[in-house]
């Protein structure tokens, strides 16, 4: 409970201008030190170093957490100016991970447990999708009425279109420009169907709420200010369902984005080896039920009673953000502006600040 | 028999096949790797331009300014090589950078045609291939080239190049072993027959020289004609040899056996006289004794010659001349004539043979015909002739019959024995032997093919 409370404090939070927190993990009488850099908060990520750390009494891990940007731009300097840093950087932005594959600045590692990943969750033996979070919608079970309640983005273009929907501005979304998750998954939505295109214009229309972050997003449906909350970041939005009765979450039917937390070892890290076993443990057996116990890793399939709606079949409505170089458009300054621009269209200069 | 062998037929195949292929296998592989290298490179060079080509079409004009709306189709043809790390580059007309990394490269600047331009530059630390699409603008608010360049890493060319060689490899594997096969199949079925003819060789009896008929490729027939031909010779000579002993056992033993008993006869006579007469007999029987073994031994080493003498061109009218200087000494010798044409005569073949039976010819002529003797050469149509004639009519028909043959005894003084030699000589030249009345008396005759008949 406190640790989803934590979870909801800091989990995807605005990107933050540096190193947030700190915290040692074992022995600080360990011989080796594995120094972990990640975006993901640390109450979350805790419990899974503990428990890695118990098949590893040797080891001390120093945990940095940090905000998305400030990590890339930190891990970026380090690659360029080749200075040990981190041992092994874990972070949501998944684009921003790519493109620092992509200049070289990761080692590779080939193991049984990198093996067993798909094809789309590993580049390069460079990087590594060790989580499955997916990209869902969250309703306030109280004020909608099950029958309307969305199941797929083609259910939400209906609700929307209605002049006098009562769902009008009452929908909220991640605002791009503050969260960088919330940019991924609406440029992730915008290559992957042409819904997206009608989703901006609908919600352009019926004034819907763009707004930064999940707290305050998934608060606001709670308390009944928003009826829907789209593309909200499902680890995060199933940890607050369970306990709130208010909150329920759909995985669209017409396709679920995933996001898979990417893993790298830098070029100079000084204890590749400890990093590489840590990762081996994310995608062990062991360190998945971990995963999964944290809430980083979310079973589409509806098996593990959780609170996640979901029709129709897994294998078809699951979308992984591959971990390809094709990310590194996200990245690229003329498609940003560009595709900020659309987003300003639909959604207008509310006063937030713009990065 | 001491055996001295030599590399088997089957390790010299082996040996060639094998250098075939490995000389092949060389020049194969280094076919396949320089072609596995270029195939990868433009199939990956392909895919380098298309990315860039989409990109450039993807640029726009707006407010005066280049605006790239980057495609991501671009992006997805450039992870069809998956491992590969990628970087582009916008750049304006003034060579700033519009979007994309500042790091890659430039093209070299030594091309600067319309056209695309790859070129090799590096990715940090990894070597890559990059190409360059200019495309130009003429609008009122903004002119000028703006340059794209997409470049990835190797990875993905290596690997298809490697797989490439690695095919051509597999296959030449492939076929090295079948050559191998097929050319092992072929030294044994090629060797089967020589396995054939040993077998049969060493299944005769040892005294059976007959020839050896067997179904033969032409490439061993020449081996087995050549042994066949060897043991006809071997036959001959183990023929001439037993005529020998059976000739000397049949004619030597009768004159033996009367000098046996003159002798005894000479020993017990008293009377000078009658012993003087009985020793002069024996003389005159020892003389013909020795005479006849004179013509056996002849024609023993005459009949040897013929399988053995190399055969060269030879003047009959030499032959003839020959044969009048060595009989001029002997009784009535010097009544013989000659009889030779104008121009060369010439067969070929071993004189020493040749003159050997004009000899026996004559020597029958001047024991048995009637003067004059006449030794000439004549022409025929398609023979020549090396002829001894008489002026008397010949031996009966009887004994022409039977003469030739080796026991013709009856035919005094050994003159069977003579015309044996004779007719051995003439067939051993590819002719005949011909004995028959003439306009003016009996000839005996050597009828020879001409030389380059």
């Amino acid at each position: 409970m406190i640790r989803a409370a934590l979870l909801a404090l800091t989990l995807l939070a605005a990107p933050a201008a540096g190193q947030e927190l700190i915290r040692d993990f074992g022995a600080p009488t360990a011989t080796e030190t594995l120094r972990l850099r990640s975006t993901t908060d640390i109450a979350v990520l805790g419990p899974v170093i503990e428990r890695f750390l118990e098949t590893r009494p040797g080891l001390h891990v120093a945990y940095e957490q940090w905000g998305s940007n400030a990590l890339y731009r930190l891990q970026a300097a380090d690659c360029t100016a080749a200075r040990v840093g981190a041992d092994l950087v874990i972070s949501s932005a998944v684009h921003q991970m790519v493109d620092l594959v992509n200049e070289g600045c990761a080692r590779p590692h080939r193991s049984a447990a990198t093996a067993t990943l798909p094809d789309a969750l590993v580049w390069r033996d460079e990087l590594w999708g060790v989580t499955r979070e997916p990209a869902v919608m969250v309703y306030n079970r109280d004020l909608v009425p099950p029958a309307q309640v969305p199941r797929s983005r083609f259910d939400l273009l209906d609700l929307l279109r209605p002049t006098e929907s009562p769902f009008r501005t009452r929908v909220a979304t991640y605002d791009i420009e503050r969260s960088g998750l919330g940019f991924l998954f609406a440029f992730a939505d915008s290559l992957e169907a042409t819904t997206f295109g009608g989703l901006m214009e609908s919600f352009g229309r019926s004034g819907a709420v763009a707004t930064c972050c999940s707290a305050e997003i998934i608060d606001g449906v709670a308390e009944g200010r928003y009826l829907v909350a789209y593309n909200v970041l499902g680890s995060y939005a199933l940890v607050r369902a369970r306990r709130d009765p208010r909150l329920g979450v759909v995985a669209p039917q017409d396709y679920t984005l995933v996001l898979a937390r990417a893993a790298m070892i830098p070029r100079e890290a000084g204890q590749p080896r400890a990093a590489a076993q840590f990762l081996d443990f994310l995608l062990s057996a062991e360190g998945r039920a971990a995963l999964e116990r944290a809430g980083l890793l979310v079973r589409l399939d509806g098996e593990d009673g959780t609170a996640l709606e979901i029709s129709g079949t897994a294998e078809t409505l699951q979308r992984p953000i591959a971990l390809t170089p094709a990310l590194l458009i996200a990245l690229d300054t003329h498609k940003r502006a560009l595709f900020r621009a659309r987003w300003r269209d639909a959604f207008p200069e509310t006063g937030g600040t713009a990065p | 028999m001491a055996e001295s062998r030599t590399w088997s037929l089957k390790a010299r195949v082996a040996l060639a096949v094998g250098a075939v292929l490995i000389l092949g296998g060389v020049v194969v592989l280094s076919v396949a790797l320089s072609y596995g290298g270029r195939a990868a490179r433009e199939a990956y060079d392909r895919l380098l331009l298309g990315a860039a080509n989409d990109i450039a079409a993807a640029i726009t004009i707006r407010d005066g300014a280049a605006l790239v709306d980057m495609p991501a189709s671009a992006f997805q043809m450039l992870a069809l090589a998956p491992e590969d790390r990628i970087r582009y580059r916008v750049t304006g007309p003034d060579g700033a950078t519009l979007t994309g990394s500042e790091d890659a490269p430039p093209p070299p600047e030594r091309r600067a045609g319309g056209g695309p331009v790859f070129y090799d530059g590096d990715l940090g630390a990894e070597p890559g291939r990059y190409v360059a699409v200019t495309r130009r603008f003429a609008e009122r608010s903004f002119s000028g080239p703006v340059r794209v360049m997409v470049g990835q890493t190797l990875r993905a060319r290596q690997a298809l190049a490697r797989d490439i060689a690695g095919g051509a490899l597999a296959v030449l594997a492939a076929a090295g072993l079948a050559i191998g096969l097929f050319a092992w199949l072929a030294t044994r079925s090629a060797l089967r027959p020589l396995q054939r003819l040993g077998a049969a060789l060493a299944r005769r009896d040892p005294t059976d020289l007959t020839p050896i008929t067997l179904p033969m490729p032409t490439e061993i027939a020449p081996v087995l004609g050549a042994l066949n031909g060897f043991m006809g010779r071997l036959d001959r000579q183990v023929a001439a040899t037993r005529n020998l002993i059976g000739d000397a056992a049949h004619q030597l033993r009768t004159p033996v056996a009367a000098i046996r008993a003159q002798a005894q006869d000479a020993q017990e006579e008293q009377d000078p006289a009658r012993r003087a007469r009985l020793l002069a007999r024996i003389h005159e029987r020892s003389i013909g004794l020795s005479q006849l073994l004179d013509r056996m031994l002849d024609r023993a080493m005459i009949i040897h010659r013929t399988d053995t003498a190399p055969r060269a061109a030879v003047d009959l009218r030499d032959v003839a001349l020959e044969i009048y200087e060595a009989l001029e000494d002997m009784p009535g010798g010097t009544m013989m004539r000659l009889e030779l044409p104008p121009a060369p005569v010439v067969v070929r073949g071993d004189a020493l043979s040749l003159v050997e039976a004009g000899k026996n010819l004559a020597a029958n002529a001047l024991a048995h015909g009637r003067a004059p003797i006449r030794i000439g050469v004549a022409r025929d149509n398609r023979a020549v002739r090396l002829y001894v004639r008489d002026a008397g009519p010949g031996p009966g028909a009887a004994i022409l019959e039977g003469m030739g043959a080796r026991f013709a005894s009856h035919a005094p003084g050994g003159a069977g024995l003579g015309l044996a030699i004779a007719r051995e000589v003439a067939q051993s030249h590819g002719g005949t032997l011909r004995l028959g009345l003439c306009e003016d008396g009996f000839e005996a005759a050597l009828s020879l093919p001409k030389a380059g008949a």
